[in-house]
């Protein structure tokens, strides 16, 4: 069986890191942002999977466990912010939410 | 008795605290109690002081150092008191007539809701006063001063909802600050040349310092007299006095005309040793004297507002007492202090009474015909009249008055044209106070009167009557019989003045000229102001210049506005971004612009505040490559 180099592996957990980073960068609903983000993790979560096969140790691996773990929690918790926000300003578009503007 | 010295200014300070403390508080009865009770106390232990200091022969003088008040390098003035019986005669005037003036007051202010702030001031004032005529060294005399200067503008200012009230507070301060001013370089001067500040030592060590005229201690006498002009209202600082006539009647008869503004008489008579050594300064005494008492006369005679009147006759009077000064008649001065403050209180007292009787209207001319609705007030206003414009023989203000003017014409340093102005000035005197009379009291009655005073008011009028009239009969003229009981009094204190050769054979001359001129003022008066009513109006309309002139008080304010206040302001506008502040304003302006550099960057949007996050990140990252 053939191994597939590491570097493909990492190229596509780049272009998957950075079409999450411009989503996330251009999207307006807060939804979509969220979304964004979790491409963003699970990107970086399959650059550690091709780290740990590239050098056949189960860290990588572990690794990934617990970025699953958190960002199942960050999910919830953005979830119920979301539900806040749309509570308080009837929309989802977040250039809306700029109370804080100094 | 003479150990309880002490008591007499702690006395009316312990009833000030009192006041300040708990004054609302207590209950509206107790206030004045307090309020007149303790200076009542301290003129008691005065009055006990000065019969023993009369009947003792031997020393007549009372020293208390009641602790060391400040030590440093050899400047160490003592909490010391000293009375002779020059500091007697004030102590006398200030807790005596001051007492009066407080149980006057205590029906005159009782609406009042500051009842207990005017006792409390009055008290301040009193303790003051006593601590500037009994303190043993120029700078306890010094906080005496200012003390009566801070009284003052309380006291100026007591209904201070009003604007005007406040403005005329603020220029009594400023410009007897300017006069306090010269007064502390004098001060400083003293210490300098004599190294001591004990007024006693002062007098001794004088003589031996300097030699007549030397250049030093005319200037010192000229500083010490800057501070005496601004205090007791002379040329060229005396156009606060009538502004002065805001602060309620009470504080008129009290500060404004018995008491304080003679401070300046007391500081020049305290320190006649300095003068006596400054001819020239002596003499300019003399002169703004002279030229005081003729300038606020005139004023006088045109003022529609009596206690302005009254005001201006005060600046006027004291003029008299520096002119007696000015040519060595020190104890002419002091005899003259005396009875003006006994009858300038009551006149004040009186026109309280007759402006609350009338609502508060201040106008002569909207007054008259009060002589049957206010006898008490007409009876004991005419007394005080009569002293002030010095008719002859039957009133105290003529032994005083006609005593100044002999010494003018007699003394060594008198001359013809003080002597002139100090006649020329009684001829006006009588004319202004027949006519404050004729208007107020003769005539048709105009304004109803509204109330009529009470005991408290009508019996300090009345002792004080009494007292303008026979307190004159302490010093009798040469030509009349001879009594000389108050420059006796004085003697140990104040040198004798010094006559010209060969000329007491015309004193009955002078006195008769003064008695005519006297009595030729009240019928003047009384042709202007009864007879021909409409003469004065007519000549009003021919010369309204000259008579505006005259009822702005000869347009000093003007003048000082245009000399001074307008050129301060301008100058003050161009520096209004005082250089020195600049380096501080930079600072302000860059805190500024970072500030509004960093709340533009908060602009609330999420996606701006990613890219600052991702450009960080790529920035840092690019650097973390490259190093």
């Amino acid at each position: 069986m053939s191994v597939i180099p590491a570097e493909y592996g990492l190229v596509l957990a780049t272009t998957l890191f950075v079409l999450g980073l411009i989503s996330l960068l251009i999207r307006r609903n807060i939804i979509f942002m969220l979304i964004s983000v979790e491409i963003m993790l699970n990107a970086a979560g399959l650059a550690f999977i091709v780290a740990s096969a590239r050098w056949e140790q189960p860290d990588g691996q572990v690794m990934f466990l617990f970025i699953l773990t958190m960002a199942a929690a960050e999910v919830s918790v953005g979830l119920a912010l979301i539900l806040q926000i749309y509570h308080q300003i009837k929309t989802l578009n977040s250039d809306e939410a700029s109370k804080m503007k100094g | 008795m003479r150990d309880l010295l002490w008591l007499i200014p702690i006395l009316p300070f312990a009833g000030s605290f009192i006041l300040i403390v708990a004054g609302t508080r207590l209950p509206k009865k107790l206030v004045p109690l307090i309020g007149s009770g303790s200076v009542g106390l301290s003129a008691l232990i005065t009055i006990f002081i000065g019969i023993d200091f009369i009947t003792s022969t031997n020393d007549q003088i009372i020293q208390q150092v009641l602790w060391n008040w400040i030590d440093v390098a050899g400047f160490s003035p003592d909490f010391g008191l000293y009375l002779d019986s020059l500091s007697l005669t004030f102590v006398f005037v200030i807790t005596f007539v001051g007492f009066l003036i407080h149980v006057y007051s205590a029906e005159f202010m009782v609406d009042d809701e500051g009842y207990a702030r005017f006792f409390a001031y009055l008290n301040l004032f009193v303790g003051s006063m006593l601590l500037l005529v009994l303190g043993d060294n120029l700078v306890l005399l010094y906080f005496g001063w200012e003390g009566v200067g801070l009284c003052s503008f309380l006291l100026i200012g007591f209904w201070y909802q009003e604007e005007k009230n406040g403005y005329a507070a603020r220029k009594a301060f400023i410009i007897t600050r300017v006069g306090d001013t010269a007064m502390a370089i004098g001060l400083f001067m003293i210490f300098k040349a004599l190294g001591t500040v004990n007024i006693m030592d002062i007098q001794g060590q004088a003589p031996v310092v300097w030699t007549v005229g030397s250049q030093q201690v005319t200037i010192i006498a000229l500083l010490l007299l800057g501070g005496a002009v601004g205090k007791s209202a002379q040329l060229p600082l005396q156009n606060w006095l009538p502004d002065a006539m805001a602060g309620p009647s009470p504080v008129s008869a009290l500060i404004h005309a018995a008491t304080m503004v003679t401070a300046g008489v007391y500081l020049i008579t305290r320190t006649h040793a300095i003068f006596e050594l400054a001819p020239t300064a002596q003499f300019v005494v003399g002169a703004i004297g002279a030229i005081t008492l003729l300038l606020a006369g005139f004023s006088a005679l045109t003022q529609y507002d009596l206690k302005r009147v009254l005001a201006y006759s005060t600046i006027s009077q004291i003029g008299y007492m520096f002119l007696a000064l000015g040519v060595g008649a020190w104890s002419a001065a002091i005899l003259h202090f005396m009875i003006h403050a006994f009858f300038k209180a009551l006149l004040f007292l009186a026109a309280g009474a007759v402006i609350m009787a009338l609502h508060h209207e201040h106008d002569m001319f909207k007054m008259g015909g009060l002589r049957k609705k206010l006898p008490v007030i007409y009876w004991t206003f005419l007394i005080g009249a009569a002293s002030l414009a010095a008719l002859p023989l039957i009133t105290a203000g003529f032994y005083s008055k006609d005593q100044i003017l002999w010494l003018t014409w007699a003394g060594e340093k008198g001359n013809i044209w003080f002597f002139l102005s100090a006649l020329i000035g009684a001829f006006i005197t009588t004319v202004y106070t027949f006519r404050m009379i004729f208007l107020t009291f003769f005539g048709e009655e105009k304004t109803h009167v509204s109330h009529v005073p009470g005991s408290r008011i009508n019996i300090p009028l009345i002792v004080l009557a009494i007292l303008s009239t026979f307190a004159g009969f302490i010093e009798i003229p040469h030509s009349l019989g001879h009594i000389q009981l108050f420059t006796h009094f004085l003697d140990p204190i104040l040198p004798e003045t010094i006559l010209k050769p060969e000329i007491e054979s015309t004193e009955w001359m002078i006195q008769l000229l003064a008695a005519a001129l006297s009595i030729g003022g009240v019928f003047v008066a009384y042709y202007f102001y009864v007879m021909k009513p409409a003469l004065h109006v007519q000549i009003k309309s021919t010369i309204p210049q000259v008579h505006n002139f005259l009822l702005n008080g000869w347009r000093f304010d003007s003048l000082y506005n245009w000399l001074f206040v307008r050129p301060f302001v301008y100058l003050s506008n161009i520096n209004k971004n005082d250089f020195i502040d600049w380096p501080y304003h930079a600072l302000v302006n860059v805190a500024i612009f970072f500030n509004r550099i960093f709340s533009f960057t908060q602009s609330g949007i999420l996606r701006w505040y990613l890219i600052g996050i991702v450009i960080g990140a790529i920035t840092i990252l690019t650097l973390g490559l490259w190093m």
